[in-house]
């Protein structure tokens, strides 16, 4: 009986499918953990409000390695998903790659050139047309302070690096660990970033981090950032080595540790642990000017037939429809990518790192992070995390370590 | 029926023929010809030289990877046979409950290399493992926190791998100390010939075979070492622990650099047939003696 009633129903969807040409969309993404799922889950729901079939396809791994293997098989095979999760020069390294779809036409009529900032409306054009949705901008830079350690010793969240130091020494001295840090290449690469920025200011960091110029790289400004990265090596724990960043999260959760530099999604930690901003914990920007962002986004690749380009056209409208753009970012710890979205609902970290965001916006101090694929192609992004991790992780110099930055750069290009 | 009767083998043989030669050596000759490209996030085929093996071989990364094989390759399977040789020998004394010893020691051969690399993660933490448990007897002083030294961490992965194949050897081992005709070994304790002499002079030597044997498995079993690194150090502290075997799927995988995965693979390639085809040779070529 119900296998008939399966079969009867199956042959309905076959015959009905074609003749409705209703809009269709096959999405690839790696947002499976708790938040993140729920994240994604608002997207496809809004999708389906408005008469579309949503085919999810999440890959489950971290970083996206297995989805993006599951990708470079698909378009081998020449059968891409509409909508993939993408970010960064990947956008353009993929268009190079295949070509991706042009949804130009949405983005004019939904006017997405003036409610994004520029920089980051950068990343999701394909030679000057529109091939990628923003569905978020996590800010990198941040320092998360234990609110009750920190005013227990008598400090306050510091403003310049020297601060910094003082602080961690201060708290060494108590017996307290300063710098909640986690073994693993990408967040000896975050922390690297936000000193860069921290000390060389973001003249700098653009010249060595985004246009890899020889001479930013071996730089004596270069070399102080390496001197730096080791005075904080010092501030870690022994056991450091291959933790993960949430458990480094919860190190200063629960009072094991001061600080912790890590981007906002540390945030989602907090509140998931039921934290306040500001009675518990504590926010700001890593010493020094600047804005690091991560923009989470979706890229359209080529797909035939009419069914699959209409549901294209729907996911986009939706991804930057201000609904999507709140509801989303507000389980996501992140802050929408809509400049012109009210954030009355968000904390105040999201309310400070939104201001922020407008404001280095315009004065150019807006720039992409190296560490998460925002900046640079993966080969060079990797080499200078390379350096970076075997500089924190081993007795290097300074000088050695920057010489070999230079290197490694000049032979991944 | 005649014409089948010579062709039924070539028949049946066919398919599977066919399969290896195109997914096997199809695919390394494919690997070969993108390895000389330069190929990023997708295969290009345009040939480009050898662009990509220089680059490999002036990468910081892949000497710490190649230096790491040969440190990590000589120890284990050295190691792993003293070690599976010296228990063969013990539990070849005619003892009781041998079946039970036996099994204890090949069972870490039953665990996934994943689990072995977990557990060794924790015992070797210096926060968790050994070392707070010593010191927690009085010992403050004890250090015993190789997994988070850059410069000897490779050496916890041998001590995992040894752990994991010691008893597989022993096994082996065992095996061939058994198949020695024991009349020899008689003849010679009459002779009043001391045992370890015994094992030195007469039973070893017969089994030169399976030390062979032994040898290639662990070989291979070190060049191909992916899972325990990924498990236990996760090529950690920095790249200190990585393979090349971890080197290429960095690559191929997180870096969309097809083209230097692709080189990696090669060089890996060429070293297990710098072991293995010496290997075949002798095994294959026409004996004398028949």
């Amino acid at each position: 009986m119900y296998m008939k009633s399966v079969l009867a129903a199956s042959t309905a969807v076959m015959f009905a499918a074609p003749a409705l040409a209703e809009p269709t969309a096959e999405v690839l993404h790696w947002w499976t953990s708790g938040s993140e799922a729920k994240s994604i889950a608002v997207l496809q729901e809004e999708f389906k409000e408005n008469g579309g079939t949503w085919t999810d396809m999440p890959v489950a791994g971290g970083g996206g390695d297995a989805a993006m293997t599951a990708l470079r098989a698909r378009v081998l095979a020449g059968n891409a998903p509409s909508a993939v999760q993408l970010k960064g020069p990947a956008i353009q390294e993929w268009y190079e790659e295949t070509g991706l779809a042009d949804i130009s036409a949405v983005a004019e009529e939904n006017g997405w050139a003036d409610v994004l900032p520029a920089q980051i409306a950068d990343h999701m054009k394909c030679e000057g047309q529109w091939c990628a949705a923003p569905v978020n901008v996590h800010r990198v830079n941040w320092i998360w302070g234990n609110k009750q350690i920190l005013d227990e010793n008598g400090i306050e969240m510091p403003s310049t690096w020297e601060e910094f130091n003082a602080a961690a020494d201060k708290l060494q001295e108590a017996g307290i660990t300063p710098l909640a840090h986690g073994g693993q290449a990408w967040q000896d690469a975050t922390v690297f970033e936000t000193v860069v920025l921290g000390l060389g200011g973001p003249e700098f960091y653009k010249a060595a981090l985004v246009d890899l110029d020889q001479e930013a790289l071996k730089s004596d400004t270069m070399k102080e950032v390496f001197d730096e990265m080791r005075v904080l090596r010092g501030y870690v724990d022994d056991n450091f080595s291959g933790r993960d960043w949430n458990l480094a999260t919860a190190m200063v959760m629960n009072g094991e540790a001061a600080f912790q530099i890590m981007g906002d999604w540390a945030k989602g930690e907090f509140l998931a642990a039921g934290k306040q901003p500001g009675t518990d914990f504590v926010c700001a920007p890593t010493p020094g000017e600047g804005f690091l962002y991560n923009v989470d986004s979706f890229a359209f690749f080529n797909v035939d037939g009419d069914d699959k380009q209409q549901g294209q056209a729907l996911l986009a409208e939706l991804i930057m429809g201000p609904n999507f753009q709140k509801v989303f970012n507000m389980n996501k710890g992140s802050i929408p990518a809509r400049t012109d979205v009210p954030l009355d609902d968000f904390d105040d970290c999201a309310k400070a790192s939104n201001e922020d965001m407008q404001a280095d916006s315009e004065d150019g101090s807006l720039l992409p992070s190296f560490a998460h694929g925002m900046a640079l192609r993966g080969a060079q992004a990797g080499a200078i995390t390379d350096v970076v991790t075997a500089h924190f992780n081993s007795e290097m110099s300074s000088e050695d370590a920057v010489q070999q930055l230079a290197d490694a750069v000049a032979a991944s290009m | 029926m005649e014409w089948l009767e010579r062709n039924v083998p070539k028949l049946v043989l066919a398919p599977s023929f066919v399969a290896i030669l195109v997914f096997v050596y199809g695919f390394i000759g494919w690997t070969a010809w993108v390895s000389l490209t330069k190929s990023k996030l997708m295969p290009r085929y345009e040939i480009d030289g050898i662009s990509q093996y220089t680059r490999l071989f002036a990468s910081p990364r892949w000497d710490v990877a190649m230096n790491n094989l040969f440190i990590f390759g000589a120890l284990f399977i050295l190691l792993s046979m003293v070690i599976g040789l010296v228990l063969a020998i013990f539990l070849d004394q005619k003892i009781r409950s041998e079946g039970v010893l036996r099994t204890i020691y090949l069972y870490p051969m039953a665990l996934s290399l994943i689990v072995t690399g977990t557990a060794w993660k924790w015992i070797l933490n210096p926060g968790l493992g050994i070392q707070e448990m010593v010191r927690g007897w009085g010992f403050t002083g004890f250090t015993f926190d190789w997994l988070i030294r850059p410069e000897m961490a490779i050496y916890t992965v041998v001590i995992a791998a040894i752990w994991q194949a010691s008893g597989f050897v022993m096994a082996l081992f065992l095996a061939g100390l058994r198949s020695v005709d024991t009349e020899i070994i008689r003849a010679a304790q009459v002779d009043g010939i001391p045992t370890h002499r015994i094992y030195s002079a007469i039973i070893i030597p017969t089994m030169a075979p399976i030390f062979l044997s032994a040898f290639i498995v662990l070989a291979h079993l070190a060049i191909k070492a992916f899972d325990l690194v990924i498990a236990l150090t996760n090529g950690g502290p920095g790249y200190a622990t990585d393979l090349p075997a971890t080197y290429m799927y960095a690559m191929a995988f997180s870096r969309g650099d097809l083209g230097q995965a692709a080189a990696s693979a090669m060089i890996m390639m060429m070293v297990i047939f710098a072991i293995v085809v010496p290997y075949l040779y002798s095994e294959l070529r026409p004996r004398r003696d028949h």
